[in-house]
């Protein structure tokens, strides 16, 4: 079962992934810096598709996408928070990193959650309790769906509103 | 029914109206990346299928994170970039032309009521021209180069409306801006329009106006604009004005002429203090560069401080000029050779150390006075430094002085 790994509000995307090692095409890499600044034990205690729980406002800071991609290519299964900074929640839809915004959560770090992505549903087995995720827009959930942009694209060769 | 200016915008380029809340698929005016974005967004555009940009005229490539390269890998992203601007026939900015937003709104890439997507957070710096400028990561990038389109959602407004004619001695746009960072916090606008009103805002320069479109980034916030009243460009534009009874999700009315010069603390920035609270602070490392204060009246006001004088002992001085044209005109009128007889090091026209690649990190222990605009722990390369953000005139006393203090002394 995936534990919760617990962050604060406003971890920047400086706090994710440094800058310094952003500029790479070898996006495996960026695995290995993953949370470096922000709690250098992150590597000892995550595990594969673990789950990173957050407060408000999860990732601001710079639009580089350098950071889902980061906690993907880590094995960050989704990523739970009150709320994201805008540019990280689009980047991470459109790379395929699953994200949930729930407003309540009351998740505590080691947490066992079981998360239904496509209909938004987290059961905290340890608290029993479950929480809704705030409803996606379409073309959002559409993109998702398959996998991120690249794929939506490649399928759909343009944005589908409706 | 009455609009804000991004309602207004976004409804043109849709041809229908539109108003907060609603979805849009619109067409862009423009977009561009830089060496930290772009390797990713053409490696995405070519798995999406793309083969030849939307349109060559509307795309950019800027090389300025880490220009000149610092490493091979960087040097072959660089040339990544150099190929697929030659194979698509566009544009490229390569090293030493200067900060991406500063070379867009220099080149006049950008222009009123335009929308503008751009591979970095900062985009939002053209609202300054009262056009629509959102950042967006690699990937949604790639999409505009494939479809010259971006889905959105029509952001609420914040209304922010700076009172007053005369701003105190020493205060400039950064000073101003920081107080709204501090009101509205760094997460205050997320999602949002931030909308510049008011006397003291009519009264600004453009570059003081990117100033203030600059850090809404560290609001959170989708795009700032300004309101174009007293906007002077060298060409003619329709300028896009809010409708009197427009609805806003929230109204902040400043006393611009009673605010005092800011200082953002570690490390977060909208950590905000009046910079006399932080008088006699040591600093070995001052910085004056960025999108935000690294153009020519930044420039100048660090020279008019520091003609004649030098900087404090045991304190080094960064400047990177935001972009060729305000590298050759700070030579034309003396202020960078001022700027080096006081001590100062001018380096290359671009970010610098601004995001810690290269050029400039600080030491463990160290405290660093920066015209920047975020203060992150490890922003500038070291998570052991500290970084306190403060206008240009702030930044050049205090490295005169070798610590914290106030710019009216001039
Ligand atoms: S100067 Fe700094 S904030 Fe501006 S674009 Fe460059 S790295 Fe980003």
């Amino acid at each position: 079962m995936p534990l919760a790994h617990v962050y604060g509000h406003n971890i920047d995307t400086d706090r994710i992934i440094p800058g310094k090692y952003t500029k790479t095409l070898d996006l495996t890499s960026l695995a290995a810096h993953v949370m470096e600044d922000l709690d250098p034990g992150f590597h000892q205690k995550f595990k594969v598709g673990d789950i990173i729980v957050a407060g408000d406002n999860f990732g601001c800071g710079s639009s580089r996408e350098q950071a889902p991609i980061a906690l993907k290519t880590a094995g960050v299964a989704v990523v739970i928070a009150h709320y994201f900074a805008r540019i990280f929640f689009r980047n991470a839809i459109n790379i395929g990193l699953p994200v949930l915004e729930i407003p309540n959560h009351t998740i505590q770090n080691g947490d066992q959650l079981h998360i239904d992505l496509s209909n938004g549903i987290v059961t905290n087995i340890t608290q029993n309790i479950s929480y809704n995720a705030t409803k996606l827009p379409k073309v959002m959930l559409d993109i998702m769906e398959e996998g991120g942009l690249v794929n939506y694209l490649k399928k759909h060769k343009d944005y589908i509103l409706a | 029914m009455a609009q804000t200016i991004a309602e207004k915008i976004l409804s043109k380029h849709s041809g229908k109206n539109l108003y907060a809340g609603d979805l849009c698929i619109v067409p862009v005016d423009g977009c561009m990346a830089t060496d930290t974005t772009a390797p990713l967004a053409i490696k995405s555009f070519k798995e999406m299928g793309g083969i030849t940009v939307h349109d060559k005229n509307k795309f950019h490539l800027i090389i300025d994170h880490a220009a000149p390269a610092p490493n091979e890998r960087i040097a072959n992203l660089h040339n990544l970039m150099r190929e697929f601007a030659a194979e698509q026939d566009s544009a490229l900015y390569d090293i030493g032309s200067g900060i991406c937003h500063q070379v867009m709104v220099d080149h006049q890439k950008v222009k009123p009521g335009d929308i503008f997507m751009g591979a970095d957070s900062h985009t939002p710096t053209y609202g300054a021209l009262n056009a629509f400028a959102c950042g967006v990561g690699s990937t949604d990038l790639a999409a505009v180069m494939l479809t010259g389109k971006i889905w959105l959602k029509v952001p609420q407004s914040i209304k922010v409306i700076l009172h007053g004619k005369k701003l105190q001695p020493g205060v400039s746009a950064k000073d101003l801006v920081l107080e709204v960072v501090k009101q509205l916090t760094i997460s205050g606008a997320t999602y949002q329009s931030v909308e510049y009103h008011g006397e003291a805002v009519a009264a600004l320069s453009l570059s003081q106006r990117m100033v203030l479109c600059n850090m809404v980034a560290e609001m959170g916030a989708k795009t700032g604009i300004v309101s174009p009243e007293g906007l002077e460009l060298p060409y003619e534009f329709t300028p896009t004005y809010a409708d009197a009874d427009a609805v806003y999700s929230r109204v902040i009315e400043i006393d611009a002429a009673a605010i005092l010069p800011k200082i953002a603390i570690p490390n977060s920035p909208d950590n905000v203090h009046e910079v006399r609270a932080w008088v006699g602070t040591k600093i070995s490392y001052a910085f004056i560069g960025t999108c935000t204060n690294g153009r020519l009246d930044d420039l100048q006001a660090a020279a008019a401080i520091l003609k004649g004088k030098q900087i404090a002992k045991g304190v080094r001085m960064i400047i990177a000029p935001a972009s060729k044209q305000v590298l050759i005109e700070g030579l034309k009128d003396g202020t960078i050779q001022t700027l080096i007889e006081a001590g100062a090091t001018i380096i290359n026209s671009g970010c610098g150390p601004c995001v810690g690649s290269h050029e400039g990190v600080p030491g463990d222990g160290e405290s660093v006075i920066s015209a920047a605009n975020r203060n992150f722990k490890g922003r500038m390369g070291n998570p052991n430094a500290k970084i306190y953000l403060a206008s240009p005139a702030t930044v050049a006393i205090s490295a005169l002085m070798g610590e914290i203090t106030e710019p009216i002394t001039q």
